[in-house]
């Protein structure tokens, strides 16, 4: 895929993108169908895409395109309607800081440092992954710890293996997809070591990943010592209690040169904290309206700079709003104002929107506290829908039409997920 | 019916992740499959029994590119005992930029009727 150079960089945009990943293309495509017309999405790696294109794995699209693609494919269908939709891309940019009347401050490989002005801001900066400081595992400070996703990258991008003989913390989907890339590129990997007692990943991912090449993965088990002087040359791993707590007296050393991370992701906030957003303390990301607008006027935010998502196809299905959004703002065309404010409740840790208005029909992305079968999700009394099962590594969508708000006269709509 | 006969599966279907049990008649006929909770997981049962596949995605070198490598995938699903000898024989392919996607880099690979295509477009660097 060819991003074409940026030549010129207009000092005004009616709506600028922050990030060119799956929730920056999409928005893009919908600021674009929602009549604005300077549109600038802005990146800092040298091609816009995001993370798909080392996801080369895959299973993407299912929902969206109705076929199973991988990441690469997937992102270059995107960023193949984003150039035909006459955007402009800039990429090798970073935007470092942002104001409440949405002036951005640029600092650009090809441009050097700019300030431009926008009608309407998207902040679409996705995530990153947490790393050993996170977790703060004790030991020595040897090369060979790296996370999942830099491997990812290292092995289908730069075409370096991170090392021979692998160790990976955490049972997250990254995690597993790696462990099966390196063993078909020749690298041993011994095991995936997984703190809670379940596995964090898609079952699709644990067979077809671990299964099918014999990968041992152990729950509630942690690593508790890293080993080595320059390079790791091995860990120590033991059991956990109900409490999360290792019991020393049954550690076991392994031989190893190195130790993957996979154990979640933080939403990128600094720009959101630059403007003093509201944020969630659940999500860590913005609170955002129905029109995913966040507490600044002409500032909207998606994907997962908001929420960590489990599946692009919804990124790309809550993006494409916020970019409708944003072109209706600047076009004069916003809709009424939300009334309803959702709260969490029963076995919800959080919703987003985080209100909803009655004129319209919303969906709903929200994300349980624990796994639980054949049960109910109730928005107040207004609507109730039968699940089959709900489980907190799955993120959970409802579509609300407006009939069932019609008659609805509060202004707050309690959610619950309760055991039928 | 002994239990040499039982062969476990995890149902990938659904994050309920059934566990699947398959009887067979011991000449690769599937008698029955237990332990589902629908209709996807008996079927899917089944397939991993008697003609379990993979779609196999990795990369390759290519010279001059953006990056150093270009991703591919076979452009279908290969019978899952193949896939690390698939791997193994794409490792070998080297291309050069530029080179556009569902290009294919290895036709036929092992003689399984699939080839190895690009999953992406890259320019020359
Ligand atoms: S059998 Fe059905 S319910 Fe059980 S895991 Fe498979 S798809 Fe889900």
């Amino acid at each position: 895929m060819i991003t074409p150079e940026l030549r010129h960089l207009a000092p005004r945009y009616d709506v600028v993108i922050s990030g060119g990943g799956p929730a920056g293309m999409a928005a893009a495509i919908g600021a674009r169908e929602h009549g604005a017309e300077k549109i600038l999405m802005i990146d800092r790696e040298r091609e816009a895409g995001g993370i798909l294109w080392q996801c080369i794995h895959h299973g993407f699209g299912l929902h969206h395109f109705g076929e199973e693609l991988t990441g690469p494919e997937y992102a270059q269908r995107y960023l193949q309607q984003v150039l035909a939709d006459d955007i402009d891309v800039l990429t090798d940019t970073y935007v470092y800081d942002i104001s409440p009347d949405r002036q951005l401050k640029l600092m650009s490989g090809s441009h050097g440092i700019r300030t431009i002005e926008a009608g309407a801001v998207v902040l679409a900066m996705g995530a990153r992954e947490r790393t050993r400081g996170a977790i703060r595992i004790p030991g020595e400070r040897p090369s060979g710890v790296l996370t999942a996703g830099l491997a990812q990258k290292f092995v289908n991008m730069m075409g370096v293996l991170p090392g021979r003989r692998v160790v990976i913390l955490g049972s997250g989907d990254i995690g597993l997809i790696m462990a099966r890339r390196l063993t078909l590129e020749g690298v041993e990997v011994l095991g995936v070591h997984e703190i809670m007692p379940h596995a964090n990943g898609l079952n699709r991912n644990i067979v077809q990943c671990l299964h099918d090449f014999d990968i041992p993965l152990t729950l509630s088990s942690t690593i508790v010592d890293i080993r080595g002087r320059e390079r790791v040359t091995g860990v120590t791993v033991a059991p956990v209690d109900e409490h999360l707590r290792p019991d020393l007296s049954r550690a076991r050393d392994i031989d190893c040169d190195t130790v993957l991370l996979s154990i979640g992701l933080i939403p990128e906030n600094e720009l959101s904290r630059r403007i003093d957003l509201r944020l969630d303390p659940v999500t860590s990301g913005p609170v955002v309206n129905s029109t995913m607008e966040t507490s600044a006027n002409g500032v909207f935010a998606c994907g997962n700079v908001v929420h960590v998502h489990d599946l692009v196809d919804f990124v790309s299905q809550e993006a494409l709003l916020a970019g409708r959004s944003a072109g209706d703002y600047v076009t004069g065309h916003r809709p009424p104002a939300d009334n309803i404010r959702l709260v969490p409740g029963d076995n919800v840790a959080y919703c987003v929107p985080h209100t909803l208005s009655t004129d319209r029909e919303h969906v709903v992305y929200m994300r349980v506290r624990k796994p639980m079968e054949k049960c109910t999700i109730r928005f107040g009394d207004v609507l109730s829908s039968k699940v089959k099962y709900v489980f907190p590594a799955e993120m959970v969508n409802i579509t609300v039409k407006p009939k069932f708000l019609e008659n609805f006269h509060d202004d707050t709509l309690r959610v619950d997920v309760v055991q039928r | 019916m002994s239990a040499d006969n039982i062969t476990h599966y995890l149902c990938i279907g659904c994050p309920l992740g059934c566990r699947l049990e398959v009887e067979d008649n011991g000449a690769g006929d599937v008698v029955e499959v237990r332990g589902w909770g629908c209709k996807t997981g008996k079927a899917y049962g089944r397939q991993e029994h008697t003609d379990p596949r993979r779609v196999v995605a990795t990369s390759v070198r290519i010279r001059g590119g953006r990056w150093a490598r270009v991703p591919v995938k076979t452009s279908g699903a290969v019978p899952k005992a193949l896939v690390c000898e698939v791997a193994r024989a794409v490792r070998g392919v080297e291309v050069e930029a530029p080179i556009a996607i569902g290009t294919v880099v290895l036709a036929n690979v092992l003689d399984t009727g699939v080839d190895i295509v690009t999953t992406r477009d890259m320019e020359r660097a």
